[in-house]
């Protein structure tokens, strides 16, 4: 476009840009990112830089092959948003090529391949995820105790660095499953919840975020505190997280009344795994989810629906990965049928009826 | 949230448009300035378009000396407005100039020079409230050659005539003013409250109705007083309503959706359920007219922006060209990065400066590099912005994707007509994708197509008409030698010569009267212009 073609009104604009946009949800991850890196120590701080690093890599990397200008897309924020996505769903000691694997997944795969920024129809954090999760299974799921920064027994800068890029069996030893692989197993070996729960569940470590988990999804009270942050700056709205949320705590809530044996209660499903984490930074993605107030509703409930059948009866424990692609699937249908009702017609689109009328 | 005085009706809690934008309405730079009286300049341009509709005709030629609020020019057509001379002086060109329009082109334009004489014409006599009937009332307005005046620029006689056709039951006064930066309805609604009273009052009359809503918003609490005050014993069943400060409260059909809880159907007239709108500028106009006789001639106009010395709220004539009324106001500082007529929302770059201000001229702005929006373009992220911002409940970046793919009926049907190009997606993308250029120049298109579409049709229908007419002719001509052959042959069986032939019956399809069922032209275009935002 010429600029001449530009000057078009409004001529007064609200001065966001898509980088002010990134930027207030990096702002947002900050508070469980800091404490991610902070309980999981060295090996956790390599790991995201490398995988932030490797997102740039392939970011320019992509935008040359396509042509596009490096300077205008390399900084607006976007693939610096992936790769840090990315990496908070990474378990916190795996190796530096878990983390370069998944940014390469992500950007390459997940965003260029399908014309770049806007135009993917899949979350790239998740595709890498789960891409990831299939692939190397075991690496994705090695667990660790948290071990804060600076105390006893964590690892040392000189360690973390061999941790994430030599790999260092020393510390397999604490290694752990998370609390939904634990209880799913468990539950499998046809125990009850009542006496699985006690061993590996504490709804404050949960909350807090003492528990093993990936990087950026362990402590439940610093992700709301980033959701929240979203909402008050208006990045995002409440539909997708809260019908999320709500249609979880329904449906947990019925089956834990049904069987509270079989089914843990709601509190277990928000606060264990990356269900509120996916609820405000995956599931929101602009790109990706409808765009309409009712249709992200549908989404948000499609969404919980789906993680609560693949938690509870599906061999994944960790259900809400597939759940939002197979969401982001039906989006472009969501979109297409569930509009908002236009001005001066119902909502079959045709026009309202006149209640004077003509004479 | 509502404001009422004790003696009115208690505002009901008012209904909130969805969407919306709230711009930083930057009124702040000129509404502490009083009205000031732009001294006479020295050249006047008059178009002879100022209004929706068909060019007015001139009556008066080259050379001709000429009275203040002498007819200059005579409305066409039921959509169209008379021109009247803004001073006395001489008429030294009727010819084509810029027009205050984004292309720039020239219209045909009357070009005055002042005598500074400011003789007046004979003016008609005034109007008095009680007495005088709708009809006169109406007349007045149309002679006077008043239209709307936030922007719309429709023949207010027009819209005072629509109690022929409806079952009126309330005037909206729209004094919301939402566009940022203007403040000339907030000025004319402080300092001349009892005159927009009275206009109002005489709109009333005309119209038949006697409820009476007037919405302001409430970032004006001066205007809202002062209305308040002057309505006090000249107007029976009114509401004064502070309503919201959101961009585009002014959008005469969500504005009546805010103050009355009804929707105007789609496609429809607010008249279709009940409910008239008028501008305050547009009562102040009328009350001139009706009292004093006046034709409008000036008007009041905001000049703003970081860019101009001197914000100011100023009363220029019609046909003053916009040079002179920023040099009045100051001159500029440095260079603007955009001069527009009307607000920043909805309001038009102005080509040439040279061109003069109109009718519908309610603001000059002049804004500086950091006023105005960015220009690099993004590729749409689909964050829902222009979603959320829509006040009229569509999906502006799919109606943009299918533009764009010039799948213009699929655009259509997901609402492209019913968008009211406010610009409020615009506003709100983060990635500054020009939106509502595109709705413009799809919608522009459209109407481009129906025009061809129908071209085509009333030629096929001709060419249908002539190949009809000449099937009847060949038709006539095988009865014709048909009944010849068939005389011939009687005429051989009774051996009787006979030299006349029969002449082709009156009744013959030769000579039948010509169609006359050929359909309007324009009858089926659709009115895509919107009732702009003020
Ligand atoms: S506001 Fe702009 S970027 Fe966002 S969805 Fe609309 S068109 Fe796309
Ligand atoms: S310009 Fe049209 S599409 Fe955009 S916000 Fe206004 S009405 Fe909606």
């Amino acid at each position: 476009m010429n600029s001449q073609s530009l000057v078009c009104g409004p001529h007064a604009h609200s001065m966001t840009s898509i980088s002010n946009v990134m930027m207030l949800v990096i702002l947002a991850l900050l508070p469980t990112t800091l404490f991610g890196l902070y309980v999981f120590g060295w090996p956790a701080i390599f790991l995201f830089l490398v995988t932030i690093v490797s997102a740039l890599f392939f970011e320019a990397i992509c935008l040359a092959i396509a042509q596009k200008s490096i300077t205008r897309y390399l900084f607006d924020g976007s693939a610096l948003l992936t790769g840090w996505l990315v990496a908070m769903t990474l378990p916190p000691w795996a190796p530096w090529w878990i983390g370069v694997l998944g940014s390469g997944i992500a950007i390459i795969i997940g965003k260029h391949l399908y014309g770049g920024l806007g135009q993917n129809p899949f979350n790239p954090a998740m595709v890498a995820r789960i891409m990831l999760l299939i692939s190397f299974p075991l690496h994705m799921t090695t667990w660790i105790m948290p071990a804060p920064l600076l105390s006893d027994g964590a690892p040392g800068i000189i360690e973390g660095f061999t941790i994430t890029f030599f790999g260092d069996a020393k510390f397999d030893a604490i290694s752990q499953a998370s609390v939904l692989d634990y209880v799913s197993a468990e539950l499998g070996r046809s125990r009850t919840l009542e006496s699985i729960l006690p061993e590996t569940f504490s709804y404050l470590n949960l909350t807090l975020g003492q528990v093993p988990g990936c990087i950026g999804e362990t402590s439940a009270l610093l992700i709301l505190i980033g959701g929240v942050m979203l909402l008050i700056t208006r990045t995002i709205t409440w539909h997708i997280p809260v019908s999320l949320i709500v249609t979880t705590i329904v449906l947990a809530s019925i089956c834990n009344i049904l069987d509270p044996n079989r089914y843990p209660d709601a509190v277990f499903h928000l606060t264990s795994g990356s269900l509120i984490f996916c609820a405000f930074f995956i599931a929101t993605d602009y790109v990706t989810s409808p765009t309409a107030p009712t249709a992200q509703l549908v989404y948000g409930v499609g969404i919980a629906l789906l993680t609560f059948v693949i938690r509870t009866w599906a061999a994944f424990p960790e259900g809400v990965g597939f759940a939002i692609l197979f969401m982001n699937a039906c989006t472009p249908l969501i979109d297409h049928f569930i509009r908002p009702r236009v001005f001066g017609r119902n909502r079959s689109g045709k026009p309202l009826l006149t209640n004077t009328g003509g004479k | 949230m509502s404001f009422a005085f004790p003696n009115f009706r208690a505002a009901r809690k008012l209904l909130s448009i969805r969407g919306g934008v709230h711009p930083n309405d930057q009124k702040i730079l000129s509404s502490e300035s009083a009205i000031e009286q732009m001294p006479l300049p020295n050249l006047l341009r008059i178009p002879l378009q100022q209004h929706i509709g068909a060019l007015a005709e001139p009556v008066v030629a080259k050379g001709d000396i000429v009275d203040k609020g002498q007819l200059l020019a005579v409305g066409q057509g039921s959509v169209s407005a008379s021109i009247h001379a803004p001073t006395s002086g001489l008429i030294v060109a009727i010819s084509r100039f810029v027009a205050p329009h984004p292309s720039g082109l020239p219209v045909p334009t009357i070009t005055l020079r002042p005598d500074r004489e400011e003789r007046w014409t004979d003016l008609p006599s005034p109007l008095d409230l009680e007495k005088s009937t709708p009809e006169e009332i109406a007349k007045r307005v149309a002679s006077a050659g008043i239209v709307g005046m936030g922007g719309a620029t429709f023949p207010s006689s027009v819209k005072l005539n629509l109690r022929n056709r409806f079952k009126l039951e309330t005037l909206i006064i729209n004094a919301a003013e939402c566009e940022p930066y203007l403040t000339c309805d907030d000025r004319l609604l402080r300092e001349r409250s009892a005159d927009v009273a009275d206009g109002i009052a005489f709109m009333a009359r005309a119209l038949d109705i006697n409820k009476i809503i007037i919405g302001i918003e409430e970032n004006k609490p001066d205007a809202i007083a002062a209305m308040s005050k002057a309505v006090e014993g000249v107007l029976a069943n009114v509401q004064i309503v502070a309503i919201p400060t959101r961009y585009p409260m002014g959008s005469e059909k969500h504005l009546v959706q805010v103050l009355t809880g009804q929707e105007t159907p789609a496609r429809g007239l607010t008249a279709d359920i009940g409910i008239i709108v008028h501008n305050g500028a547009t009562a102040y106009a009328i009350h001139k007219a009706a009292r004093f006789g006046h034709p409008l001639i000036s008007r009041i106009l905001t000049v703003s922006g970081r860019a101009v010395k001197r914000p100011a709220n100023v009363e220029v004539l019609i046909g003053t060209p916009i040079v002179d009324i920023i040099t009045h106001c100051g001159g500029l500082v440095g260079t603007p990065s955009r001069l527009l007529l009307g607000g920043p929302m909805m309001g038009q770059p102005i080509a040439n400066t040279r061109s003069p201000v109109v009718k519908g001229s309610n603001g000059i702005l002049a804004l500086s590099h950091n006023e105005t929006r960015r220009d690099e373009i993004m590729p749409c992220i689909r964050c829902g912005n222009c979603v959320n911002a829509c006040p009229s409940g569509l999906t502006p970046l799919d109606m943009n994707a299918r533009i764009r793919n010039e799948e213009l009926d699929s655009a259509v049907d997901i609402g492209l007509l019913d968008c009211v190009s406010c610009g409020a997606c615009s506003y709100a993308c983060p990635s500054n994708i020009p939106l509502v250029q595109s709705f413009n120049y799809a919608k522009g298109k459209l109407i481009v197509q129906q025009r061809t579409k129908q071209r085509q049709e009333e030629t096929k229908r001709l060419a249908k008409q002539r190949n009809d007419r000449m099937e009847r002719i060949a038709a006539a001509k095988r009865e014709a030698m048909a009944r010849r052959k068939a005389e011939k042959a009687a005429k051989l069986k009774k051996h009787t010569p006979e030299k006349e032939i029969a002449p082709p019956s009156s009744s013959s399809p030769l000579i039948a009267a010509p169609n006359k069922s050929a359909e309007p032209l324009e009858a089926s275009v659709e009115p895509l212009i919107t009732e702009a935002a003020q």
